[in-house]
This record gives C-alpha cells, sequence and structure tokens, in this order.
C-alpha cells in the first residue's frame, strides 16, 4: 500500500512570493520523515504540495516535480481530487466535521463522496478505522456523539482515523501534537510507529526530541532571512541529524543554539 | 439608609482583611432609586399645582426622579465605596437609562397595537375579505392570502438566487466579476422601496402593457429588494464557516463542489436559515411596491397572474386612507391587519430562532 515520493526540483510560490525553493528529495516506502526547521520555512507550504493541497489557496502554485511511483502528480492531466485519495493529510489542528456524528466523521471520504456502501461495510470500516487510530476502545459506545465532544487528543486520532478510512498510500502531518498535551503526544507518537507498517508517514514537526523518537529520515530546512524562500540544508538519517550533521546550521539548530 | 459601612470587626489575633472595603448593601441603590423617584414626583406635583405645568407632568417627575437618582448613587458611592465603584455605578445608571429610552417605544408601539388591535382580531377577521363591506364586518382574508402569495413566491425566487450568489462570491468568485456583483449588491442593498415597485411596474407594462397590475409583478418587486439581503447574510454565513473544515474534506479527496453542499452549507445552515427569515421579515411588510404594482382589492384573489392582490400593509393602509362612511369600523380592521403583521413577523424570528437553535452545530473543542 505504501509508495515511494521523489521530489525533484521543487519551487513553491505564493503569487509573486518564492515560499521554498529548490528541494530534492527521496523519502521511502514504510518509513517515518520528519521535517524540522525554524517557523515560516516552509515546512508546511511544502508538505501540503506532496497531496496538493498547496494549489487551493488562491494564486499559488507550483514549479518541478513530485513522483510517487514515479508517477508525476504535477503532470499534466492529473486531477489532484485523485491525488488527495492517495495521500491523506493531518493538520495542526484537530479538524472534526461539527455537524458530523464520531461515525460519520470516520466515514467522511465516503460518504461526502457520494459513494454508496452497505450498513456492515461501514461499519467495519468504522471499527478498522478507529482501532488503527488506537481509538475504537475510548469511542466504540457513543459512535454516534458529535465528533467535537472528544478531548483534543481523541479528535486529533479521530482525524487521523478518518485520513486512514479511504486507505491512502501516504499520510501527511503537520504539527499534528502541537495543540495536545503530553499524554495524547504519546499516544499519537505511539500510533505513528504502528501506522508506518502499512503506510509512508511524513511528518512536521516542532520538537525535536519528537523527532528523533519516531522518524528514520530528517529533513532540516531554513530560511536566509525573512522573505527568503525556505530551503532543504540537510536530508539523512535521523541518527546523523540528531548525532552526527554534516552541516553546521544543522547542528546549531538540533542543539538549540539558533532557530 | 442602610448602608454598609461597618468597618469589619476588630479582631485581637488575626488583623483586618486588607481587601476589606466598604460596599453599598445590595438594597441601597433601589432605595436611592425609589426615594429619587419619590422626590421627583413631589417636585413635579408642586410645579402642577403652582401652575408651573399643565397639571401633573409624568414625563418631568420621571426625568428629574432619574437626574436624583445619577447624582445620588455616584456622590454616595464614591464617599463609601471609592472613586472607581463610583464610576461604575454612574456608567451601569447611563447605560440602563438609555435602554430604557431605546425600549420605551417599541413597548408603546405594542402596547398601542395590541389594545387597538384587539377589537377586530377576531375569526371573520380571518375569513372574509372586504368585499361588498362597506361599513362594519368584513375582514382581510385577502389581504393575508396575498401577502403570503407574494411574500412567498418573492422568498422562492430570492432564495436560490441570492444563496447561489453568496456561494459564488464565498468559495469561487475572484477578480473583476466576483467585485462587480459585491459592488451591484451593495447598490442594490440602499435601493428606497419605492423604486423597486417603479422597476416592476415599469418592466411589465413593457411586456403586458401599461397599467397591468398583478401579484406577480408584487413578488418581482419584493424580490429585487430581498435578493441583496439574502446575499449579504448567506456571505457573511459562510465565510464564518472556518477554511479548515474546507480543507480537511479536501484532503479525503472530495471534490469542490460536493465539499460546498456537504461541509460548507450543513455547517451554516443554521445561520444562513436564520438569516433568509429575517429578509422575509424585511420585505412581508413593504407597502409602496406593492401599492404600485399589485394594487389594492377589496376581493379575494388566488391568482398571481391576473387582477390586483391585497398585501396587508395595502390593507391597513387603504383601510386608513380610504375610510368609509363607518370610520371606527376602517380605523378598527386597520389595527387588526396591524396586529396580525407584527405577529406573522414575530412568528418568522421565533422560527428562525428555533431553526438556529435546533441545526446549530456544536464547533467547541
Ligand atoms: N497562505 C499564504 N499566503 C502567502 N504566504 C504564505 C501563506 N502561508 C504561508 N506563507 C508564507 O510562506 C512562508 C512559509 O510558511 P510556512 O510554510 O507556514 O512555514 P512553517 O510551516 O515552516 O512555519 C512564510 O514566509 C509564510 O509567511
Ligand atoms: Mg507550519
Amino acid at each position: 500500500m505504501s509508495k515511494r515520493i521523489e521530489v525533484r526540483d521543487l519551487n513553491v510560490y505564493y503569487g509573486k512570493f518564492k515560499a521554498v525553493e529548490d528541494v530534492s528529495l527521496t523519502i521511502e516506502p514504510r518509513s517515518v520523515t520528519a521535517f524540522i526547521g525554524p517557523s515560516g520555512c516552509g515546512k508546511s507550504t511544502f508538505i501540503r504540495t506532496l497531496n496538493r493541497m498547496h494549489e487551493v489557496i488562491p494564486g499559488a502554485y507550483v514549479e518541478g516535480e513530485v513522483l510517487v511511483d514515479g508517477d508525476n502528480l504535477y503532470g499534466a492531466g492529473i486531477d489532484p481530487v485523485l491525488v488527495r485519495r492517495q495521500v491523506g493529510m493531518v493538520f495542526q489542528r484537530p479538524n472534526p466535521f461539527p455537524t458530523m456524528s464520531i461515525a460519520d466523521n470516520v466515514l467522511a471520504g465516503v460518504k461526502l463522496n457520494n459513494r454508496r456502501i452497505s450498513k456492515s461495510d461501514a461499519d467495519d470500516l468504522v471499527e478498522k478505522s478507529l482501532q488503527g487510530a488506537n481509538l475504537w476502545n475510548e469511542v466504540k459506545d457513543r459512535l454516534d456523539r458529535p465528533g467535537s465532544s472528544l478531548s483534543g487528543g481523541q479528535q486529533q486520532r479521530l482525524c487521523i482515523a478518518r485520513a486512514i478510512a479511504v486507505e491512502p498510500e501516504v499520510i501527511l502531518m503537520d504539527e499534528p501534537c502541537s495543540a495536545l498535551d503530553p499524554i495524547s503526544t504519546l499516544a499519537i507518537e505511539d500510533l505513528i510507529e504502528e501506522l508506518k507498517r502499512d503506510y509512508t508517514i511524513v511528518i512536521v514537526t516542532h520538537n525535536m526530541q519528537q523527532a528523533s523518537r519516531v522518524s528514520d529520515k530528517t529533513a532540516f530546512f531554513t530560511i536566509a532571512g525573512t522573505g527568503m524562500p525556505g530551503t532543504l540544508i540537510e536530508y539523512d538519517d535521523t541518527s546523523v541529524i540528531f548525532s552526527n550533521p554534516s552541516v553546521k546550521a544543522t547542528e546549531d539548530y538540533v542543539s538549540g543554539k539558533f532557530g | 439608609m442602610a448602608i454598609d459601612s461597618t468597618p469589619a470587626p476588630l479582631r485581637t489575633s488575626t488583623p483586618a482583611n486588607i481587601h476589606d472595603h466598604g460596599r453599598l448593601n445590595r438594597r441601597t441603590p433601589w432605595t436611592i432609586l425609589g426615594l429619587s423617584l419619590a422626590a421627583g414626583f413631589g417636585v413635579a406635583a408642586f410645579l402642577g399645582s403652582v401652575g408651573a405645568t399643565d397639571g401633573l407632568s409624568l414625563t418631568l417627575a420621571l426625568a428629574l426622579g432619574t437626574v436624583l437618582y445619577v447624582v445620588m448613587i455616584t456622590l454616595i458611592s464614591r464617599q463609601i465605596e471609592g472613586t472607581r465603584q463610583a464610576t461604575d455605578r454612574f456608567v451601569t445608571a447611563m447605560v440602563t437609562i438609555a435602554f430604557t429610552v431605546a425600549i420605551i417605544p417599541l413597548i408603546s408601539l405594542l402596547f398601542t397595537v395590541v389594545t387597538r388591535g384587539a377589537a377586530r382580531f377576531d375569526i371573520q377577521f380571518f375569513s372574509e375579505s372586504m368585499r361588498n363591506v362597506v361599513g362594519e364586518g368584513g375582514g382581510a382574508a385577502h389581504a393575508i392570502v396575498g401577502t403570503l402569495l407574494m411574500t412567498g413566491t418573492a422568498a422562492i425566487i430570492s432564495i436560490p438566487i441570492g444563496l447561489m450568489t453568496a456561494i459564488y462570491l464565498v468559495e469561487y468568485g475572484r477578480g473583476p466579476l466576483a467585485r462587480a456583483i459585491t459592488f451591484f449588491v451593495d447598490v442594490m442593498t440602499g435601493i428606497p422601496s419605492i423604486v423597486a415597485g417603479l422597476f416592476a411596474f415599469a418592466l411589465f407594462a413593457l411586456v403586458f402593457g401599461p397599467g397591468v397590475r398583478m401579484g406577480f409583478a408584487g413578488s418581482i418587486a419584493l424580490s429585487v429588494l430581498m435578493i441583496p439581503v439574502v446575499v449579504r447574510s448567506c456571505e457573511e454565513m459562510l465565510r464564518i464557516v472556518p477554511n479548515e473544515l474546507r480543507e480537511a474534506a479536501y484532503a479525503l479527496g472530495v471534490p469542490k463542489w460536493l465539499t460546498v453542499l456537504k461541509v460548507v452549507l450543513p455547517t451554516s445552515i443554521a445561520g444562513i436559515t436564520t438569516g433568509i427569515m429575517i429578509a422575509i421579515a424585511r420585505v412581508i411588510g413593504e407597502t409602496a411596491p406593492l401599492l404600485i404594482v399589485a394594487g389594492f382589492t377589496a376581493s379575494m384573489n388566488y391568482d398571481m397572474f391576473n387582477d390586483r392582490m391585497q398585501s396587508l400593509p395595502v390593507f391597513v393602509f387603504t383601510s386608513y386612507a380610504n375610510q368609509g362612511v363607518d370610520s371606527q369600523a376602517f380605523l378598527d380592521r386597520a389595527w387588526a391587519g396591524a396586529l396580525t403583521l407584527i405577529l406573522i413577523v414575530m412568528v418568522l424570528n421565533l422560527t428562525a430562532r428555533l431553526i438556529a437553535r435546533l441545526f446549530a452545530p456544536t464547533l467547541g473543542r
């Protein structure tokens, strides 16, 4: 189910403003890749190009190629809607649909797309996805309550369940724990550990320990100054980035000397 | 006066709480208010008896009493509670006065309409038209039906157009077309209702010849007034739907139109319904445009496309303007018509609130 992502010479723009410049990297299947770097260096911007969410912002566009198992996401005639069914996304703030119950939130990918699904298939999918997100035991007795009735950490796992219910190849997470307490954060980190058996996972984080705990590879981004585009400085195994980086800026950042 | 200025009891072991502070007893302001009003009435009565005013002037008494209260409460509070509390009491008094002054006309209006309208607020009023009625009796059934038909048709025309325009502006509109639409909606919001009536009149005169009057023309005139209101309120409601919800749907591979239909609209449906109800309430009382294009009549007319059609506001107006021989009967009917109109608007507003309560999504986290 999981796929390799290859990014080639990617430039990302908001209108005239170039937010990310010249990024090339390869993300292996069934691995966790962390993006770290100071605020505003374009981590969110870059991760959103991997499922073509970037272009929902008016005036935003991308130059370069993103290949998922060799197929260019930005090729002519590619439907971004279909790309997003393959590459799911979890956002910084938990955003369950307020009008839907917990079960319907999990089924959102199916129901919002008007796809028919039998009652028993739906029940199975809800259970499987919630179990996959380590949430089943906590909510199995109140599946028809609104999703907003859960705690922040539970809501975030609900959003993960919603993302895996559409069976994507890749899951992108943009600071999924930054709005959560340490216990919920740990629950999500454990979950990421399990998810990487089936999915390719990319996670943006501000938390260096989190990056070193959950990821196999780490990419360090930074900007030269305000108004300048963000660039990829170093991309390597997480252990190398945190113990023996080859670039001075990376070392300064991971050891807390700057940023 | 019951003023609670007793200092903290002297304790031998522990020092007095330093947060202890003089406070007016909870009943003291009311006592001051009562005394001030009494003084106001006293002065007013005296002035009335010496002939300075024409009898006991209620307005003068209340005004004097109020001013006296504001002065007294501020001074007393400053003495006992300190300047900060005194300022608080002064501003509280001013705000309450402003609120009372604003609410008095409203209550007086409701009171007048209810008392005068009650005389003819009977079954006959709702079951009969004015056909062949010259004096007493008769009713406004034809006007109620006309109002419901014309406003209903106006709503059927305006809601889809207004809602879809709002969706276009919020979800799709970029560039010059969206700016132009926003501009014209703004302009239309300010159109005087008589102009909308003249527009519909001219339009139907072009098609059906001069002097034509029909209920449908009234609906068109009302739509011209209603569409901008619907656009504005729906636009506002759609804009407050958090962008995160749209992005959540996109990230699940949901196309934009389905996102709008199944995420944005359900999330904002409560606000949209309220906005639409208020737009209806706004046009249901329109008189001038209906007077021009739908005319007035004493007979029941269910046909939107033929003949004049009466409406409640026009009924009120014509009953008052063309009083027959038994003028009291006409006035009573006018008031009963006004009361009916107010009740319809009230029901609309209550329904809107109920719907808002029932459908409002819980956005809390
Ligand atoms: N919607 C937007 N429109 C214009 N510029 C944006 C937008 N979002 C982010 N940016 C700019 O892009 C740069 C990178 O932002 P972002 O990707 O959010 O950084 P990070 O996630 O690393 O903190 C910043 O300079 C930011 O101001
Ligand atoms: Mg970010």
